[in-house]
């Protein structure tokens, strides 16, 4: 199994080295269309979108939802748009998680 | 050479902020590393091979949930596509370099690396040493990931499961994300992306991620042309 997965690794780390150095180091005379270009620009928001909301967002089978992590991927949200910092948001959050934990029963 | 060691003095007193970011990240990562049971090798191997926490993780997780190898592979490529537009905006300043220097440049190449580098590259009076400063930035980055990435996995075990320190991993993700969200376009993106993805958590995994991805940007180049129309 751990075969396989040395080769995933691999193929990531070659794909994203041919990212990092598509124009830096092979792309003297690249060009891209443009609206490739204007595609390229929606690839932060989105992956990042489409990785956060189902961490924070859990529903279950019986479509229960995860409340205290709501609640605190919320207030992150909001201190992260109004402060653009990493480290307050993550203390943000885990505080915010921690306490409800405790303060709410099972 | 004075002028060398200044600028790679800048990069590192502009990275400080960065790196102390950047620590808990790279721990988590090798807390995911460590609960998926990759493995030691694997987990600091993917530090060093891949470099770009946000593919580290996402990356574990579908390793951890069983996903088919292409998935992983092509959603971790996805996630870093935004490299190829750092690589285009530096090679119109640092294309003049010797081979050697942009392979390596290119290597260490990080989203903080490439944010702390625009305003020197663009400013007339540092560019000619920007890439110095992007030495003293781009290097402390890759030592502070592999040094977190190997705490995390080593202290791992000694991090109760009810500290739930896997939450970090969506804030973390959070905190990438506000930054991105510039525009009017660009909350349509991150709108659609991010409901695909969640309605998507009963399919195999990764995919919902990936499909939540490529419809939030097609629906961010749509609604960037509707918005021009109007």
């Amino acid at each position: 199994m751990n075969d396989s997965l040395w080769w995933v690794i691999i193929a990531i780390g070659v794909g994203t080295y041919l990212w990092r150095g598509s124009f830096l180091v092979f792309g003297g005379r690249l060009r891209l269309p443009g609206l490739v270009r204007r595609a390229l620009n929606y690839v932060p928001p989105a992956v990042f979108a489409a990785l956060v909301l189902p961490g924070i967002l859990q529903v279950q089978a019986d479509g229960h939802i995860d409340g205290p992590k709501l609640a605190a991927g919320m207030l992150a949200g909001l201190v992260a748009w109004q402060t653009k910092g990493t480290i307050i948001t993550l203390a943000a959050g885990m505080i915010v998680l921690w306490s409800l934990r405790a303060l709410l029963p099972g | 050479m004075a002028e060398r060691r200044a600028a790679v003095q800048a990069g590192l007193r502009a990275v400080a902020p960065m790196v102390a970011a950047v620590i808990p990240f790279g721990v988590t990562a090798g807390v995911a590393g460590l609960d998926a049971g990759l493995g030691a090798a694997l987990t600091l191997g993917m530090s060093v091979i891949v470099f770009a926490g946000a593919a580290q993780l996402a990356s574990i997780q579908l390793m951890d949930a069983g996903a088919a190898a292409p998935l992983v592979v092509m959603t971790a490529l996805l996630i870093n596509l935004r490299m190829l537009m750092y690589s285009a905006h530096l090679a119109a300043y640092f294309g003049y370099l010797p081979l050697r220097w942009r392979a390596l440049m290119a290597y260490i190449l990080t989203d903080q690396a490439y944010a702390l580098s625009v305003p020197k590259m663009m400013n007339n009076a540092s560019a000619s040493n920007a890439h110095w400063f992007f030495i003293g930035v781009a290097i402390p980055l890759w030592v502070v990931w592999q040094l977190a990435t190997a705490f995390g996995y080593w202290a791992g075990t000694a991090m109760p499961a009810s500290w739930e320190l896997g939450f970090i991993v969506p804030l973390i993700f959070l905190a990438l994300l506000m930054p991105a969200v510039q525009s009017r376009p660009s909350v349509v993106a991150a709108v659609v992306a991010g409901s695909i993805s969640v309605l998507g958590g009963g399919l195999p995994a990764g995919l919902g991620l990936t499909l939540g991805a490529l419809t939030g940007i097609l629906a961010g180049v749509l609604a960037e042309q509707w918005w021009r129309h109007e």
